[in-house]
């Protein structure tokens, strides 16, 4: 794998008058890493996340995202990462055809690059025959699979995935992690919230965040020797419950 | 009031039909539920497992078949099997502006019961969130709601209780947790019939349909689901995640190839399988690393088989 560090966090704190929800998280993502960040309800992910996407300030530490400070440059973070999450992906009421042209728009994509985009994005997906329907409409995996390919419009260095593919049958589920290989493949790194333990066991690498703090850290294969546990979700439960 | 006797069996469905405009919710569904059993209905969004639950909690008139309830009939005994059900819908429903202890008291009143007439049924679970009883229930957190509306379903001691989704959005442990509860409620003879959209959760079940797209796929208890898959399956890794599924999908002997974490399982279509000659095929495409190994059909194996 390359050794180019896309993510870089050290010590990243975030405290809410007396509460600390984050507490001194450090980590490092590699490009076209998949990297899941897992954690309890009210361990901090969310926390931690916004504060990598720069919409939210820390309270103190360092984290350098796709090149940008969090502190100095969030502006620039926004667009150079993409983002994605199950409760906000696209607009019902807009075509396939007009969300993708939105988001191009929004990352400010010439014309000329939002049409090649559309067509190359619509022919991947198979959406040719639904191009000009509205998304409401649709299934919720193509949803799924449009919004990832959405978020990748302006290719940017890093996805955020927050709990992307909840609820969609396990085949669909695979599809969709069949884009998540593929983009990783060319470069991309991907980082997924998710609290579907099976799909940690997607990711090269996990952190597992309880109360504020990373307690683990490696790949699923590695953590599964660690805590002598069968899959990720024993892993999971066995650090969560301490 | 149309009482049905003769059976054991705490729910029966059959031939249960809904379509929703051209949209066919449910197409002939039939299962049994016998007293006493935790039955769990896995399947995705979309597989028709809300209407189910609708129709048995008598709050949607199916337009075909039949279904009894605690032996009542459910479009003509519906105000006895609303006595003697609970229903947690998928989609939190208590009123957020009261609180824990106020929600918990109103549907006791409601069912002409009290809290302290049945607190034995629901004290394991509510001592968890009485300390945060004068809390309003749009304030708790996710697993703590989750829990306020078990006990509020159960409050009136049903003889079935009905789970759409309960564990959907809840992290591993409070699902953990979620589930010894089930275990417990089974134990003092209510009957439980539970949907989830999570294959692992299907193993905790005593009994299960598989239901996708409106239909049921197969009904059995997990161990024998398990056992029906037809092939030998395998466990494949390489160096290369991507590549190696690709490779596989354009392997022209597959029957399937799906991704289960850090393997793919891979089924072949010939009887006679060698995993040498894939071996053989995946050096040639520049994979390194290879490894092949038998494996055991997981509950989601079977889901796609059947889902094909």
């Amino acid at each position: 794998m390359n050794n180019e560090k896309v993510i870089q966090v050290e010590g990243l704190t975030k405290m809410f008058g007396n509460f600390t929800a984050v507490n001194t998280i450090t980590f490092e993502v590699e490009k076209g890493e998949i990297f899941g960040f897992l954690g309890a309800n009210g361990a901090g992910k969310t926390t931690a996340m916004k504060m990598l996407i720069g919409i939210s300030n820390p309270t103190s530490g360092k984290a350098n995202i796709a090149g940008f400070d969090v502190f100095t440059h969030a502006e620039d973070i926004k667009k150079n990462i993409g983002y994605m999450s199950q409760k906000f992906a696209l607009y019902d009421d807009l075509t396939v055809r007009e969300n993708i042209t939105f988001f191009g728009g929004i990352y400010g994509l010439s014309r000329k690059r939002i049409k090649e985009k559309s067509d190359a994005l619509i022919e991947e997906l198979g959406l040719q025959n639904v191009a000009n329907k509205l998304v409401g409409a649709l299934p919720l995996g193509w949803k799924q699979k449009l919004s990832f390919s959405v978020s990748l419009i302006h290719d940017p260095k890093i996805v955020f995935l927050d709990e992307p593919t909840g609820g969609v049958d396990p085949i669909t589920r695979r599809q969709f992690w069949g884009l998540i290989y593929k983009a990783a493949n060319l470069g991309t790194t991907v980082f997924v919230t998710t609290h579907y333990m099976d799909e940690a066991e997607y990711c090269d690498r996990v952190s597992i965040m309880v109360n504020g703090k990373i307690e683990a850290l490696d790949t699923p294969k590695k953590l599964k020797e660690q805590f002598k546990a069968a899959n990720m979700n024993d892993v999971f439960l066995k650090l969560a419950r301490g | 009031m149309v009482k049905v006797n003769i059976t054991q069996m705490s729910i029966k469905v059959s031939n249960i039909s809904k379509s929703y405009n051209k949209v066919k919710a449910l197409e002939r569904i039939s299962f049994e539920v016998k007293e006493g059993e935790l039955f769990g209905l896995i399947g995705p969004d979309g597989a028709g497992k809300t209407t189910l639950f609708r129709i048995l909690t008598t709050l949607l008139f199916a337009d075909e078949g039949t279904a009894t309830v605690a032996d009542f009939d459910v479009v003509e005994g519906y105000k006895s099997i609303r006595n003697s059900v609970g229903y947690m819908p998928g989609k939190f429903s208590l009123y957020q502006d009261l609180t824990v202890e106020e929600n918990l008291d109103f549907f006791a009143t409601i069912f002409g019961t009290t809290i302290e007439e049945n607190y034995d049924l629901i004290k394991d679970i509510y001592v968890q969130i009485e300390p945060f009883k004068t809390r309003r229930a749009g304030k708790l957190s996710g697993g703590m709601k989750q829990k306020l509306a078990l006990s509020c379903a159960l409050i009136h001691k049903p003889k079935v209780l009905f789970l759409d989704e309960p564990t959907t959005g809840v992290d591993p442990v409070s699902r953990k947790e979620f589930w010894d509860m089930l275990k417990r409620l089974q134990e003092k003879g209510i009957t439980i019939l539970v949907s989830t959209p999570y294959m692992d959760e299907a193993a905790l079940c005593d009994r299960i349909a598989l239901i996708q797209g409106g239909k049921i796929l197969e009904i059995d208890t997990p161990e024998a689901i398990i056992k029906h898959y037809p092939k030998p399956i395998y466990n494949v890794r390489a160096n290369n995640m991507y590549q190696l599924i690709n490779s596989l999908n354009d392997y022209k002997h597959n029957h399937s190839v799906y991704p289960f974490g850090e393997f793919v399982h891979y089924t072949d279509s010939r009887t006679d399988f060698n995993p040498e000659d894939l071996r053989m095929y995946l050096e040639a495409k520049n994979l390194s690393n290879i490894h092949i190994e038998k494996t055991k059909a997981t509950i989601e194996d079977t889901f796609m088989e059947l889902a094909k």
